[in-house]
């Protein structure tokens, strides 16, 4: 005898209790604080703060405990939160030149002012797994220099004292940076928006694109200038105060791509940028995404568009995880009121052409 | 109380439901062209802006919407109390205007200056909030079109003059135009431009 | 970091993202079928699975209303209980199963058996807005089409539809003309609904969260499926009744009861079933045995 399904509700609610369980496994095992996530999966919460677009570790970190270490849906918990937030103002551009610098290194220099600092890198790490981590053995602390107050200069000054590569570009004195959070979307999309579209995208889809420009794809023949890494003071302007106060430092990782040359027979050859800029130490996503960055101002450049990479509409409207999870992730809700009009359809059909094959069965016995 | 200090008084009791009452109004206004409503919170608005058109300033203006206002109420309050209470900033270019306040026995010479959208983007259009004498007696309108079953007679006192030619410039814009609102101290009632309006 | 994270507004959105909504909701009832712009916010639910109805029913309800939420035509499926528990909470608003009581119905994939009346607002979920998408992923092409209302590629598509399968083969999201001008996508209801949108007494809204969109069709206006003169549109018939209910002539569900091909079609829309059940009807897995009784 069929009944109709109810109790959806308490359905719902044992999930939720089940999953709450699978979240903290054996009690036996002590629980994971949400400071040990920030310190020992930082990378996972910078991830997290990156393209989620709010830059809180406690928060992140909380979220990715809360969501078992799934980095998307860790991102999804913190922008939901992000959204309820009462928006006070923008702060003033970051300075970069300014940064406490961690890591810095150039492709295109053998030295350089500053010189190269390897910093926190699994770069040249053996991929070897170390069974010392299997325990909790004392860790040594690490080499230090000192500082001092010294600006690390940047590449892309070093190659614009000789105007070997294009300036920052000029926006109208009015320009307020847009944020596709607080507007609708539309294409084509200006600079400021599409690097925060970018910013906050899917770390794997922008390695893919990015990716994809090496092996020809829209290929726009890279150099790393310089990444840099560590943190930066953000300001903000305060009206009534005619001054810009401090808010504090954040650490994020930049990446200035110097690329192929273009120049006309008025302006002399120069070399493009691609810019990336994230929350936190993520190279791979500022790489990928100053890839992505040039390959977008195809058309601005007078280049022309053939890859997947260089298609703005195509990159922005499936950079985001959130939405993507969200939409492939929906297929799994019911559709079982338009599967019954496909089967319908389908039966029909089907019938339609065994009528007509019977149909001529019958004609052929009829003139035997 | 002196002018200035009337620009910081009245504003919603409480925004968030008295907005979203007058927003269901307004909804239920666009979506059936001609009903009348009526505003039951005042907003304190200072004069000469009529109850429901301060309140539907309140409900739908902000900081993303420039609002036009006509030379009666450019000369008065109006502008600062909206500001104030808004954050809506003023502007004299209609073309930017996403929404316009018309005093009552405002000369219309044209919607032709304020936006009509694109035609890719029609919903980039100017609303106009226009105070009449009178909404439910006066002279008898015959409204049709979408929102109508068949047609709806309504009864205005003091529709400016022009109005019924400015209104026959707008429909063949479609799906350009812009949307009206006629005020009348407490009541309203909405034009979208898909309504035909004959006298 | 605070245990009180946040406190949220009435119907969880702040009052300018409402305002925002609201707005884009006025010019898409004065833009009848026409796909309005709005920035979308980052809701607690995913993409996909009724953002866009949720930002729209949040925009819109009040202390007075009495909320339906139905996904598949049906109260009690999951997704259902999930929009209607967050109104339950971030609102604390009067809900109900029974279609006549509610002001506001929040609908995936239905629209009621009972015909909606004036004063109701049916809020649907809408994964893609764009009717023109399956011809053309672009926006910036689609937009120029609606623009110069340029449709002749839909009508070359259901014609192409049927040179191949003699008919028109699609069954859901069928493509409507709206007041005779724009071509809208009617959300993934099954094309049985269709004509329930035509001249309905009801404001019908459309909110697409992760598409960013908002569209309208204000009561009384005319809902027109596309079709040709030769391939009039036409719905889905069902043979059976309704095993339970016995209705006929609404959308029923099949439901598998065996591994040997067993089946029974029962009501899709679950309020409908069990009102007429309450008055009387029987279908025919609820009649009393016949055999016995004879």
């Amino acid at each position: 005898m069929y009944v109709a399904v109810k109790g959806g509700e308490a359905a719902i609610s044992n999930a939720h209790r089940l999953l709450a369980d699978r979240r903290r496994g054996d009690r036996s095992l002590p629980s994971i604080t949400i400071d040990q996530v920030a310190e020992q999966l930082g990378l996972a919460v910078d991830r997290v703060m990156a393209e989620a677009s709010l830059y809180d570790r406690s928060l992140a970190a909380l979220a990715v405990r809360q969501s078992r270490g799934d980095l998307i849906e860790a991102i999804f918990l913190l922008r939901a939160y992000r959204t309820t937030l009462p928006r006070f103002g923008s702060s003033v551009p970051l300075d970069t030149a300014e940064m406490q610098v961690e890591r810095r290194v150039s492709a295109t220099y053998k030295d350089l002012p500053g010189g190269q600092l390897l910093g926190p890198t699994f770069d040249y790490t053996h991929r070897l797994l170390d069974p010392s981590l299997l325990s909790d053995e004392a860790v040594e602390e690490p080499a230090r220099r000192n500082a001092g107050d010294e600006q690390i200069m940047r590449v892309s000054d070093i190659l614009a004292h000789e105007g070997l590569i294009e300036a920052d570009g000029e926006l109208p004195q009015d320009h307020q940076a847009g944020d596709l959070t607080r507007e609708p979307m539309e294409f084509p999309m200006s600079r400021d928006l599409r690097l925060q579209a970018l910013a906050r995208g899917d770390e794997g889809f922008l390695l893919a694109l990015g990716y994809s420009t090496q092996r020809g794809y829209g290929r726009n023949h890279p150099f790393v200038g310089e990444i840099r890494i560590g943190e930066v003071e953000v300001e903000m302007d305060v009206p009534e105060l005619g001054f810009a106060v401090s808010l504090g430092h954040i650490r994020v990782t930049e990446c200035q791509m110097v690329n192929q040359f273009k120049g006309s027979s008025k302006a002399p050859p120069q070399f493009t940028r691609g810019y990336g800029l994230v929350f936190g130490q993520s190279e791979r996503k500022s790489m990928s995404m100053s890839l992505v960055d040039r390959a977008l101002r195809a058309e601005e450049l007078g280049e022309d568009i053939t890859a997947p990479a260089q298609d703005e509409e195509f990159v922005i409207s499936h950079s985001d995880n959130v939405q993507a999870t969200g939409f492939v992730e929906h297929l799994k809700l019911p559709h079982y009121v338009d599967f019954q009009a496909e089967l319908a359809m389908v039966r029909r059909m089907r019938a339609d052409i065994e009528g007509a094959r019977d149909g001529e069965t019958e004609m052929k016995d009829a003139a035997e | 109380m002196s002018a200035n200090t009337h620009v910081f008084t009245g504003g919603f009791s409480d925004p968030v439901f008295q907005s979203q009452s007058v927003f269901r109004m307004l909804m239920d206004g666009m979506a059936r062209p001609g009903s009348v409503h009526a505003v039951e919170h005042d907003a304190g608005q200072p004069d000469p802006l009529g109850t429901a058109a301060g309140a539907i300033a309140l409900t739908l203006c902000d900081h993303d919407t420039p609002v036009w206002l006509s030379a009666g109420f450019s000369k008065s309050s109006v502008g600062e109390w909206m500001g104030f209470h808004s954050g809506a900033s003023l502007t004299r270019e209609k073309a930017e205007a996403r929404f316009a306040f018309v005093e009552a026995g405002a000369a219309l010479s044209s919607f032709g200056l304020f936006s009509p959208g694109t035609q890719e983007y029609p919903d980039r259009s100017t609303t106009l909030v226009i105070e009449v004498a009178a909404l439910g007696e006066g002279q008898s309108f015959t409204l049709s079109g979408p929102g109508i079953l068949q047609s709806k007679s309504v009864e205005i006192t003091g529709l400016p003059e022009a109005f019924l030619r400015l209104w026959a410039d707008n429909r063949p814009l479609f799906p350009r135009g812009v949307d009206v609102i006629l005020t009348a101290g407490r009541s309203f009632l909405c034009l979208p431009r898909t309504t035909k309006i004959v006298a | 970091m605070s245990a009180d994270l946040a406190t949220y507004n009435f119907a969880y959105l702040d009052e300018q993202t409402k305002r925002m909504i609201r707005r884009a909701i006025l010019k898409a009832i004065a833009i009848p079928g026409y796909q309005v712009p709005f920035a979308s916010r980052e809701m607690p639910m995913p993409y996909g699975w009724g953002t866009g109805g949720v930002q729209v029913t949040a925009s819109i309800i009040g202390p007075e209303d009495v909320l339906k939420v139905i996904d598949q035509g049906a109260d009690d499926t999951t997704n259902a209980v999930s929009i209607r528990a967050f109104f339950q909470k971030v609102a604390d608003v009067a809900v109900t199963t029974h279609t006549k009581d509610a002001t506001i119905i929040q609908t995936r994939h239905r629209i009621p058996e009972q015909k909606l009346t004036e004063g109701q607002v049916l809020v649907y979920q809408v994964p893609i807005p764009e009717p023109l998408r399956f011809l053309e992923p672009r926006e910036t092409e689609t937009r120029k089409m609606h623009a110069l209302e340029e449709y002749g590629l839909m009508h070359v598509k259901l014609y192409e539809d049927i040179a191949i399968n003699g008919r028109i083969s699609k069954t859901y999201a069928y493509p409507v003309k709206v007041d005779g001008r724009y071509v809208m996508d009617p959300s993934p209801t099954p094309k049985f609904d269709n004509p329930k949108m035509h001249m309905s007494d009801a404001l019908q809204l459309f909110g697409a969260g992760r598409e960013k969109r908002i569209y309208a069709v204000p009561p009384h206006t005319e809902v027109v499926s596309l079709d040709f003169e030769d391939y009039p549109f036409e719905i889905q018939t069902f043979e059976q009744d309704c095993a339970l209910c016995g209705a006929h002539g609404v959308y029923l569900d099949e439901v598998v009861l065996d591994d040997k091909g067993g089946r029974m079609f029962v009501c899709s829309d679950t309020d409908h079933c069990e009102d007429r059940r309450e008055h009387g009807h029987v279908g025919a897995m609820l009649a009393p045995n016949q055999e016995a009784a004879e």
